[in-house]
């Protein structure tokens, strides 16, 4: 039975962690290049050199004392996220979307103190979010204001596009929803229903809550699939841009959709998880192969997304010509 | 040579020379691969009573020297008084004992232990042609005939042996061999005359003395054995039936024509041989023969080293093995555990406390310091502080686990305190950030993984028979290390990732 399962995946084509980590993250993401991933603050002035859209940097606590003087960071913000600029996995996040006199509300309803925001900061400073638990430092970034677009696939918080990037070229899109259960969090392992997408059209394919594949959103009841993502060419060419940004090979990049800035790069990720084969359904290692398969894979960004949307497009879908995001897909091609 | 295809060449060459080196002490040294195999050992005695006349007293004794099967491990010399030289060779040893004067009867002992052994040695060295028997008639003539009618019916110098010895045991037929057999009387006269056949035909042959180990005896006989020289090897015959080969339990003493002790000087009243029979561990005799044997691979073990220190080795040579067995669950199953390794510190601590009440003290511990935790949380302490304190707490938890337990007469409490309090702590400390940010289901079940870990690395970890290698044949860990360098390579599915992912494996292309 399980050499039966093994055959059955392997002809899937799907990677697993064993595989991710020994064929494509060791030979391709070079641990020289790491900090400008791992560091988030680091990794977010390299993407604006690069002339790619971030949130915008409200302010840097690097020390105990600074943790104290919140106010003075916050320089008058209510809504703001607190990250660790080395946290992983979503871990010591925390946003705010708003303030009440002396309490702070977070996104998924509740009111937490002061001295509370204080002890965040704190621990964010400590290191306990970070990898290894070094001393780290807290970002304070602006709120993002999620794409309305998104309002009836989301439950508090901010969905998210997480797109593979081998070697510079986008091989795989899912998008990520907060639900209840999540606490109005992106992550999968939280409970974030995860839904992939087609890389040509943006258009979504069909979801996947934990392990399990499911056809509507479990908080605001809409379907899934066939949602047109918004900037859906920007999104992929942006992420594709990313490559240029860090030289890593195996890159996952996370991108949210602001209501007035458009797609953001939120994040880099070193070490993208596996589970967004299970959002589309689809082993990534064919795609990887296709692309390793390619005589002369050093091309431009454009070029790069152009060759993925034709690749790993749905095949026959029409929807690539009736979409909104394929009028940018071809004006970019046009260019 | 490629740098994708080099682990494969350093894990086959880690293998190959732990394997290696495992066998050479295993097949040549004898070091046994199971623990608590006895072999026989056996204690031979020799006692010479001897009467003296006048003047100065000098005794001979022909000493075992290489053997075939056996070897001797250790030997001394009872005899005050005596001045006491050893003559040795290869194949020949001898000892004498001197003295000026000797006023009454004594006995003169030796005594050797006797070890089985393995290896195949040639026993004696290689011979010259020997000389060809002068005798008078009506000898000459008789020798001459035999030994044309042995030669007829044999083909090579071993059939010829056999069927002279053969012709010399049924000699009623024979009228020569009869000249020959009427002049002697004993077993050992017969070996010469069928020397001296072989002589005549230009074979070279050679006596063997030595004793059967076989049973406890108090007065061993010397058994004479006719060996003989096919031009290659020496082949052995029992004279008394021409069987071929070395008997069972055969302990080759002595060769040639000398008696086994020679006394000037003073009369033999007597020789005795007596045999002892104990039964040794295998890895002592191993021990014994490593000594002998001056080989420098054979000293590696860490039975070697002071005891203390042993014990401490013992279980640092285990790491490896409970190691390897969190890279299979890790990378080749798919569990997860706080700590990479914290698992297998946490089944050292097993070890001591043994794997259920283990377990159970783990659990209290934890919980405890978890609810302590959650405590500290509040009062907002900064990341160090508040990890110190969790330290700090775990080992008063324990120093009062063991009071109570004590107190109750249970002595387990007390091995408690060989728990790794900072791992524990560190345990305490994802396992209550895992609760508050992932629930405190994801953060039970994952302390519940780490737990299950450990336990499964306790179990290999106490297997006897790899704490037994390990001591033994501490090169073992090479083996493991060109395991765990190839499962480095290991790129295939993890077994959780087949459920994982079952949702792919069924339909879509």
């Amino acid at each position: 039975m399980v050499t039966g399962r093994i055959r059955q995946l392997k002809r899937s084509g799907v990677l697993g962690m064993n595989c991710r980590n020994g064929k494509y993250i060791m030979p391709f993401n070079r641990r020289h290049f790491y900090p400008l991933v791992d560091d988030k603050l680091l990794c977010k002035k390299r993407l604006q050199e690069q002339g790619l859209a971030v949130p915008g940097l409200i302010g840097v606590a690097r020390w105990m004392r600074q943790a104290a003087q919140i106010d003075q960071l916050l320089s008058g913000h209510n809504e703001f996220v607190i990250k660790p600029a080395h946290g992983s996995g979503g871990d010591g996040i925390l946003v705010i979307t708003d303030r009440k006199s002396d309490y702070f509300v977070t996104s998924d309803g509740m009111l937490v103190q002061h001295a509370d925001l204080e002890h965040h900061l704190t621990n964010v400073i400590g290191g306990l979010y970070s990898l290894g638990g070094q001393p780290d430092v807290a970002m304070i970034e602006s709120l993002v204001h999620f794409d309305p677009a998104f309002s009836d696939l989301t439950y508090h918080g901010v969905p998210d596009i997480r797109v593979i990037v081998y070697r510079g070229y986008p091989v795989m899109a899912m998008t990520r929803l907060p639900t209840r259960q999540s606490h109005g969090k992106a992550n999968l392992h939280r409970g974030a229903i995860g839904v992939g997408i087609d890389l040509c059209s943006g258009i979504t394919v069909g979801g996947v809550s934990g392990n399990d594949p499911i056809s509507k959103h479990p908080d605001t009841g809409a379907a899934v699939a066939g949602f047109q993502i918004p900037h859906w060419s920007r999104i992929v060419s942006m992420a594709a841009s990313c490559f240029e940004a860090v030289a890593l090979g195996y890159l996952g990049v996370d991108i949210v959709l602001d209501r007035d800035l458009g797609p953001l790069i939120l994040e880099l990720n070193a070490r993208p998880g596996l589970n967004i084969q299970i959002a589309n359904r689809r082993g990534l290692c064919s795609r990887l192969d296709a692309v390793d398969e390619l005589d002369d894979w050093d091309q431009s960004s454009e070029k790069r997304v152009e060759w993925a949307c034709r690749t790993f497009g749905e095949p026959g879908s029409d929807l690539l010509t009736q979409a909104p995001g394929a009028l940018d897909l071809e004006q970019l091609e046009s260019e | 040579m490629s740098k994708l295809r080099q682990w494969i060449v350093l894990s086959l060459l880690l293998l190959l020379l732990g394997g290696l080196i495992v066998s050479y002490k295993v097949i040549w040294l004898g070091y046994p691969l199971m623990p608590d195999t006895s072999s026989e050992v056996w204690t031979v005695q020799v006692s010479l009573r001897i009467q003296p006349e006048d003047g100065p007293v000098r005794a001979e004794l022909q000493l075992p020297s290489r053997s075939r099967g056996f070897t001797l491990s250790r030997e001394n010399f009872i005899s005050r008084g005596f001045g006491l030289t050893l003559d040795e060779e290869t194949f020949r040893r001898q000892a004498q004992w001197a003295v000026r004067e000797l006023h009454e009867a004594r006995t003169l002992y030796y005594r050797a232990t006797v070890i089985p052994e393995t290896r195949q040695r040639r026993f004696a060295r290689r011979p010259e042609k020997p000389q060809r028997p002068q005798l008078e008639e009506p000898f000459a003539t008789a020798l001459a005939d035999i030994v044309a009618e042995v030669r007829e019916e044999s083909a090579d110098p071993e059939s010829f042996a056999a069927s002279i010895l053969f012709s010399l045991n049924n000699a009623a037929s024979d009228e020569n061999i009869k000249l020959f057999l009427s002049e002697m009387e004993n077993q050992r006269e017969r070996v010469g005359l069928a020397r001296m056949l072989l002589a005549e035909a230009g074979i070279p042959s050679l006596q063997i003395h030595g004793i059967l180990l076989q049973n406890e005896v108090q007065r061993a006989a010397v058994k004479t054995l006719l060996a003989v020289y096919d031009g290659d090897d020496w082949l052995l015959f029992d004279p008394g039936t021409g069987h071929r080969g070395l008997p069972e339990g055969f302990m080759i003493w002595w060769r040639g024509d000398e008696p086994l002790a020679k006394v000037s000087g003073a009369q033999l009243k007597d020789v005795q041989i007596s045999i002892r029979q104990n039964v040794e561990s295998a890895l002592e005799l191993a021990f014994d023969r490593v000594g002998l044997s001056n080989s420098s691979i054979g000293r590696i073990s860490i039975l070697q080293l002071p005891v203390h220190i042993q014990s401490v080795y013992e279980v640092l040579l285990l790491v490896p093995f409970g190691i390897l067995v969190i890279v299979f669950l890790r990378n080749f199953v798919g569990f997860s555990s706080f700590g990479t390794f914290a698992p297998v510190l946490i089944a050292l601590a097993f070890r001591e406390t043994e794997l259920l009440k283990g377990i159970l003290l783990f659990i209290l511990i934890v919980s405890l310091g978890l609810f302590f935790r959650f405590y500290l949380e509040r009062l907002r302490l900064l990341l160090v502080p508040r990890l110190a304190a969790v330290v700090t707490i775990v080992v008063l938890l324990m120093t009062t686990i063991s009071i109570i337990s004590y107190q109750l007469g249970a002595e387990t409490g007390l091995s408690i305190s060989l728990f790794p309090m900072v791992i524990i702590s560190m345990v305490i400390e994802r396992m209550s950030i895992v609760w508050e940010e992932r629930g405190a289901l994801t953060s039970i079940r994952e302390g519940f993984g780490s737990l299950m870990m450990a336990a499964l690395a306790f179990m290999v970890m106490s297997l006897d028979i790899l704490a037994y290698w390990v001591t033994v044949f501490p090169e073992i860990n090479l083996i493991v290390l060109g395991i765990i360098v190839a499962s480095g390579r290991y790129t295939g599915f993890r077994i959780t990732e087949l459920f994982r992912f079952r949702q792919l494996s069924d339909g879509n292309p």
